[in-house]
């Protein structure tokens, strides 16, 4: 099934407010991720630190939020935990000033 | 005697200090505290490491840089007790205050890494963040014959975002100039997902990485430096060798703000985003790199938010409200090699856009090009620095940004935002 919810080129959400659980749940099969308590735990962290600061967090900081090892992020989230949790989460992609 | 307490005096705490005994009456103190009897210019560590600067060129003796008016209270700070309104230090009593601005910047933090700190420390791996780490590599940079030289951001965020890649473009001319350059194998590592994150550079400057030969390890996380066999290891088990290794080692915030419960999980205070107030406290503001806010841990944004919170203080001692004066504007050069810069201006919500700087239409400098006269005034900005931003004298660039000149319609057609 194809979400239906716009995204930019990258695959980040557009609009942060179209973001909602059941959404994630979506994005994250079509990422290949079933969504369990732990991946949860991350998820949370990374959109509590970017509602607060306004900025994506980067992983030390989320393993630290979740109480969730730097190591088991990358069980949970294979293949750029990063970019995955942004996308999943709703929240803009990791990026530097340029 | 009412008092403005300045927890630093880097770029952000020396400005604030001049800035606001320029407007503030003698009923005013200001006061800063910062235990180092030298200030360093920061941007001059980009150029150590390859000869073209000098230790002697860069450091001035901290009294020289604070002067008349203005106490300095040189101790360590222990804790900030916002609600009695004190600060606990090393030596003396503790120091009270009518408003408090956190100014105490970041900490570069190699212990933070596994096996940073081990046998290869300042032998093969390097860091140039600091003053000792920047002479050390340029010993190591004189003695280095070819093999492979690798640059790696281990997490962001950083101080001057952009100079890891900078280093890089230095490091390739520098090599050049030696002859070695095609003895050498030039290698990015970092933990984006590319070495230009944002649409719209990444499609201008991407060349930049091609022209130069530079490889770049994207989501590269760095788990380990194993100096036995001279790898950095990633979390999900790749690996980097290098010859020579420069690291932009894990920033925090300075201890005494953990222990005071007011930084984050990096140690970073959590600030207003617009204001420049410290989060659920009263009468304590943060700047410069000290701050986790999503702008640029530079000296430009530095001066710019000393600029905007040195008047909405005023506000504030006038018994009127804050204001969200603070756009996250950021104005940088951003070295090349070859004797050529780029300059960038953003804020927020644009991200650096082709046009001209600082008058719309004419310049003299270009904005997202290279050009020699961006070297030119990289060079000439240490002066501005020491006699124009550190005394707070005004400087003709406005502190919120200016879409004037610049050509919106880039971004859209990179399809960026």
């Amino acid at each position: 099934m194809t979400v239906a919810v716009q995204t930019d080129a990258e695959g980040y959400l557009a609009n942060k407010d179209d973001w909602s659980e059941e959404l994630a749940n979506e994005l994250a099969k079509e990422l290949g991720i079933e969504l369990s308590d732990d991946h949860w735990k991350v998820l949370n962290a990374a959109r509590a630190i970017e509602s607060e600061s306004g900025a994506s967090p980067g992983l030390r900081k989320v393993s630290k939020r979740s109480e969730t090892p730097i190591k088991a992020i990358y069980k949970l989230f294979p293949d750029g935990p990063a970019k995955l949790i942004a996308k999943i989460a709703g929240i803009p992609k990791p990026k530097s000033c340029l | 005697m009412k008092t403005v307490l300045i927890l630093g005096a880097g770029t952000a705490g020396t400005a604030m200090a001049h800035k606001l005994r320029r407007k503030l009456s003698s009923e005013w103190e200001i006061a800063v505290v910062d235990p180092s009897t030298t200030h360093l210019y920061q941007p001059g560590l980009l150029f150590l490491p390859f000869g073209d600067e000098t230790e002697a060129r860069i450091v001035r003796d901290r009294g020289s840089t604070l002067g008349k008016g203005i106490t300095w209270h040189q101790t360590e700070v222990k804790a900030i007790d916002t609600e009695r309104r004190l600060v606990d230090v090393a030596e003396g009593e503790p120091l009270s205050y009518d408003f408090l601005i956190i100014a105490s910047g970041t900490v570069i933090r190699p212990d933070m890494i596994e096996g940073m700190l081990d046998g290869g420390w300042r032998k093969s791996v390097f860091d140039f963040y600091t003053l000792e780490g920047a002479k050390a590599l340029q010993e190591a940079l004189a003695n280095f014959e070819g093999g492979r030289l690798v640059v790696n951001v281990v997490e962001m965020p950083i101080k001057c975002p952009v100079a890891p890649l900078e280093f890089t473009f230095l490091a390739d001319w520098y090599l050049t100039k030696r002859g070695i350059r095609d003895k050498t194998e030039l290698v990015y590592a970092t933990p984006l997902d590319a070495a230009f994150t944002k649409p719209l550079a990444s499609k201008m400057l991407g060349y930049l990485l091609e022209d130069k030969g530079v490889q770049v390890e994207t989501e590269f996380m760095t788990g380990e430096v194993d100096a036995e066999k001279n790898v950095i290891r990633s979390y999900d088990e790749r690996e980097v060798p290098y010859d020579l290794l420069v690291s932009i080692p894990p920033h925090t915030g300075t201890s005494f703000l953990e222990d005071s419960d007011l930084g984050d999980e990096l140690g970073f205070v959590p600030t207003d985003q617009h204001t420049l107030a410290v989060r659920g406290t009263d009468r304590v503001f943060c700047i410069g790199d000290a701050t986790d806010l999503p702008s640029s841990k530079a000296g430009s944004v530095a001066h710019f938010q000393v600029d905007l919170l040195s008047e909405n203080l005023l506000r504030v001692i006038d018994g009127k409200e804050l204001e969200p004066t603070f756009d996250g504007h950021s104005n940088c050069f951003v070295e090349t090699g070859h004797g050529k810069a780029m300059l960038i201006d953003f804020n927020y919500d644009t991200e650096p856009l082709p046009g001209h700087f600082p008058i719309p239409h004419i310049g003299p400098l270009p904005l997202l090009k290279e050009a020699r006269r961006n070297h030119w005034a990289k060079l000439a900005f240490k002066w501005v620095y020491w006699n124009g931003l550190l005394p707070a004298r005004p400087i003709p660039i406005s502190p919120t940004m200016s879409l004037a000149g610049k050509q919106l319609t880039a971004a859209a057609e990179a399809g960026g935002a």
